[in-house]
């Protein structure tokens, strides 16, 4: 199944949060969905799953609009932290009420074992758990379903260090039971990083980059040594930024940098430092 | 056995190297079924298709072979093997750096000698 945003444009008032963004996705995987607080990975997910229109563009299912369709949005959920669901919901019923919308689209047992794992009170309600078990109540739902395209926006958010990694591998379990395009939206990019086949970064309302794991590994190099020497060999090629201490520089450099030079040290940039290496303000240069 | 973003190494090959460790080190014994993919991808919180590619690398180099419906089997004699494949990478991945260093810091090769067998004296010793 083949999800398209094509000319995908939001504004609200005096921003526009969507700035003619065209994404595909279709192959089964784990995408992480990277964007600074403001960049548009909520608007844009919300707007996939229809619960806001887009002001231009559209979003088709196998070249169907989504929008206003019962089958093409029985094929996606997302989670989120706002809340669409009834507060006086119990997890129990929230189960029942999802097995009843989705049909074999959810897995009801796995739904159960998953709350099971975070040890969630299934009778109590919604609006009376805190706000760690808010967002587990939602990622145990999310988790159990088998829809073609599940997205969660900001899941591990409020949650302890072992329900973060409790999700993560729930997530892989979930995704070895039913293979699906699944979309995580994070800032945790350093703990998701090694879950994540494909990087998709959005920034100011553009996709910024669309790259799988591999081309996110070899996107850039990190130069250090002496500036004179860093300088030299950062002329001959295209720098995304520099961070000096005292005679000390490093160079992020675009591509697979080799150098004899034995003042120079070179190694791989992680995912987390890329993203933040690219999606840097000038003014958080202090 | 930590799998690090730290990508000095790509996060498959840190999961070929952690696998043929558990073989060489008898964690996994010979003839004895590996964790499978989904057990390793969720313990240590890594993407299926990557475990995956890792455990291809063991397969290519005659250490795991698949019985068909069950999983994946450490062959008879794995451990001899990585111990030749080991003997084989001890130059590259040992000496070459050490002798990188060394030539920084301008030590001759009888200085080296000396102190391989100092360190080898004072292991004896411990």
């Amino acid at each position: 199944m083949k999800l398209e945003l094509k000319g995908l444009t939001k504004r609200f008032k005096d921003v526009t949060a969507l700035d003619n963004v065209d994404l595909c996705l279709e192959k089964p995987g784990i995408y992480g969905l990277l964007g600074r607080n403001g960049a548009g990975k909520t608007t844009m997910l919300n707007i996939i799953t229809a619960r806001i229109s887009a002001s231009e563009g559209t979003v088709t299912l196998d070249g169907e609009p989504v929008f206003d369709s019962d089958s093409k949005l029985g094929c996606m959920h997302l989670m989120s932290e706002v809340n669409y669901l009834d507060t006086d919901l119990r997890f129990k019923e929230a189960v029942a009420y999802a097995k009843q919308s989705y049909g074999d689209k959810f897995d009801s047992d796995s739904a159960m074992r998953y709350a099971h794992a975070f040890k969630l009170e299934g009778s109590k309600k919604l609006g009376k758990l805190s706000t760690g078990y808010k967002s587990i109540y939602k990622c145990c739902l999310a988790l159990a379903m088998d829809t073609e395209f599940v997205f969660f926006d900001e899941p591990v958010l409020g949650l302890d260090a072992n329900h973060r990694d409790l999700f993560y591998r729930l997530l892989l379990d979930s995704y070895q039971r039913k293979e699906k395009v699944v979309v995580i939206s994070t800032h945790l990019i350093e703990e998701a990083a090694s879950m994540l086949e494909h990087f998709i970064i959005i920034a100011s309302g553009r996709i910024l980059m669309n790259l799988d794991s591999e081309q996110m590994s070899s996107y850039a190099t990190a130069v250090s040594g002496p500036r004179d020497a860093v300088e030299a060999l950062a002329t001959r090629h295209s720098v995304i930024s520099r961070v000096s201490l005292g005679g000390l520089e490093t160079a992020y450099i675009k591509g697979i940098v080799e150098t004899d030079d034995p003042k120079l040290s070179v190694c791989a940039v992680d995912p987390q430092r890329l993203f933040i290496e690219l999606t840097r303000n000038e003014e958080e240069r202090v | 056995m930590e799998i690090s973003n730290d990508i000095q190494m790509p996060i498959f090959m840190q999961v070929s190297e952690k696998l043929t460790d558990a073989i060489f080190t008898g964690a996994f014994a010979e003839e004895t079924q590996i964790p499978s993919t989904t057990e390793i991808s969720m313990t240590y919180k890594i993407n299926p298709a990557t475990v995956l590619k890792g455990m291809n690398l063991l397969v290519d180099q005659g250490l795991i072979y698949k019985r068909r419906g069950v999983g994946m089997f450490v062959k008879q004699g794995a451990r001899e093997r990585i111990k030749t494949m080991r003997n084989e990478d001890f130059s590259e991945k040992f000496i070459k750096p050490l002798l990188d260093e060394a030539k920084k810091l301008d030590l001759s090769a009888e200085d080296l000698h000396k102190l391989i067998d100092k360190e080898m004296s004072d292991e004896a010793r411990a």
